[in-house]
């Protein structure tokens, strides 16, 4: 079987205060963070680090309640930082500590949040 | 500490087809930090797939960017494909693999075209063009286009190409390469070429792992990370080693890209070889379930797929995260000490696709 298909369903689900240090121990074990993507579910957000060694790929999966806040992972990845200003801008993610925090300008969107509009 | 004056650099520059802006602040002519801001045209693509059958997403899917558009209609369809278990033909998945590597011809093309462009050496920049029309050609009598392809769907391929045509490719091929040669001398040994390249724009292999580049981009800086090295499509059964090379500037991306050329012309002509007689494409219906991260190698570098279905004929989430997406972040640390002057090659040595980054 090809990697990329075992790879590609490798989804490993995780707790929110695990996150950090999770992250943590994976860059030290050599991996690189590919993406981070939102989505939204019934439950509030549904977030996932692709992460990548060697062209091995493990996604972390971990879902938030709407109005819970997560800690920024750019003090891990400072690359980070087009995710979740990505995820703020779009989504309206609540990220705390962020290296670089557009304040909700990172992309010049018409509306605030508008993947994620506020009734 | 000298005065510091901030520089508006886009969204609208000479260097740049499509719209980024850098807010450059300088010390002298040299740049000490650049903050970049994107989202001018943002499309929202990737919400779309809330409104679009996951079999017709391909068609949106696919202009996402008009260089690599073919790539991301195979992302698309290998996420979807992996979420919902389907296993496309053999010949299907060679013909993708020789779409895939004339995007990759025309798009190094185009950019060592804009490259010559960007340092004013008009002839080199027409010459790379004119032989990046002869693979759009290819690409428009084997698939109907010359940008948007749209042969790419879920479960496999549209159209096949006869065994005289392939053997034409080939030929076609094999002359274009003995120009690509020519090209490659005057890109990396002339002299006013190399003064504007070499040493412009340092990307160390650390700072390259830190920054997590991605593409010619990191292969310029040694690192061996290619996404055709899972062996997707037919790149599992064909002869092939990622260029790498250590010098991390302007003249290594430069270096990278053209050998990649070469290197593409092997693979189809290995392709052409190897590819089997069969089916195009198995029949799919039915709601799509599952989720699954797919990763395939544009010409810019990895790029990520993901798919989420929900048990209808609609995803529940479409995530496209392009190459030049993951290289912001390498290009506002390179940016960090470089002249003002040398700021328009080095963002276009990224191969900056802004289409693709406002999907």
């Amino acid at each position: 079987m090809k990697q990329n298909i075992i790879n590609g369903k490798n989804f490993v689900t995780l707790a929110s205060s695990e996150l950090i240090e999770k992250l943590t121990d994976l860059k030290a074990d050599g991996y690189r963070l590919g993406q981070i993507c939102a989505t939204k579910v019934s439950e509030g957000f549904e977030i996932i680090y692709s992460m990548d060694k060697d062209h091995s790929l493990l996604n972390l999966k971990l879902t938030i309640p709407e109005e819970e806040e997560i800690m920024s992972v750019t003090g891990v990845y400072w690359a980070a930082f087009i995710y979740e200003n990505e995820m703020q801008d779009l989504f309206g993610v609540k990220i705390k500590h962020m290296a670089l925090n557009y304040g909700g300008h990172f992309f010049k969107v018409s509306e605030p949040t508008p993947w994620n509009p506020k009734k | 500490m000298g005065k510091r004056t901030i520089i508006p650099f886009g969204p609208q520059h000479p260097v740049l087809p499509e719209p980024i802006h850098l807010d450059l602040v300088i010390e002298d002519e040299t740049v000490v930090e650049a903050i970049p801001s994107i989202g001018f045209i943002h499309r929202g693509l990737e919400k779309l797939v809330e409104k679009k059958e996951y079999a017709e997403m391909v068609y949106v899917i696919e202009r996402v960017c008009g260089i690599c558009s073919f790539g991301h209609g195979w992302g698309y369809c290998a996420a979807v494909e992996g979420a919902m278990d389907i296993q496309v033909p053999r010949r299907a998945e060679y013909l993708r693999t020789i779409w895939h590597e004339l995007s990759r011809i025309h798009s190094h093309l185009l950019w060592l075209g804009l490259l010559a462009d960007g340092f004013g050496f008009e002839s080199l920049f027409m010459h790379t063009w004119k032989i990046r029309e002869t693979i759009l050609d290819i690409l428009e009598k084997t698939t109907g286009g010359r940008v948007i392809f749209s042969v790419c769907k879920v479960g496999g391929v549209r159209k096949d190409v006869d065994a005289e045509t392939l053997k034409e490719i080939d030929e076609i091929l094999a002359k274009i390469r003995a120009e690509i040669e020519e090209l490659k001398e005057v890109f990396l040994e002339d002299d006013s070429i190399k003064n504007r390249l070499c040493g412009v724009g340092y990307l160390s292999k650390e700072d390259a792992i830190e920054l997590c580049a991605v593409g010619p981009m990191a292969r310029a800086s040694g690192l061996r990370l290619d996404m055709r090295l899972n062996g997707d499509g037919a790149y599992g059964e064909l002869d092939f080693e990622p260029v790498v090379t250590d010098e991390g500037d302007c003249y290594g991306r430069t270096k990278v890209r053209i050998f990649e050329v070469l290197q593409s012309i092997d693979l189809i002509h290995q392709a052409i070889a190897q590819i089997p007689e069969g089916e195009l494409s198995v029949p799919v219906s039915g709601p799509a379930t599952g989720e699954f991260m797919a990763r395939i190698e544009q010409p810019r570098g990895e790029a990520y797929y993901y798919a989420k279905g929900n048990g209808t004929k609609f995803l529940e989430r479409m995530r496209v995260r392009t190459p030049t997406n993951m290289n912001i972040p390498a290009l506002v640390k390179t940016l960090q000490g470089c002249d003002l002057a040398d700021v328009p090659m080095l963002v276009l040595t990224i191969d900056p696709c802004i289409s693709c980054t406002e999907r």
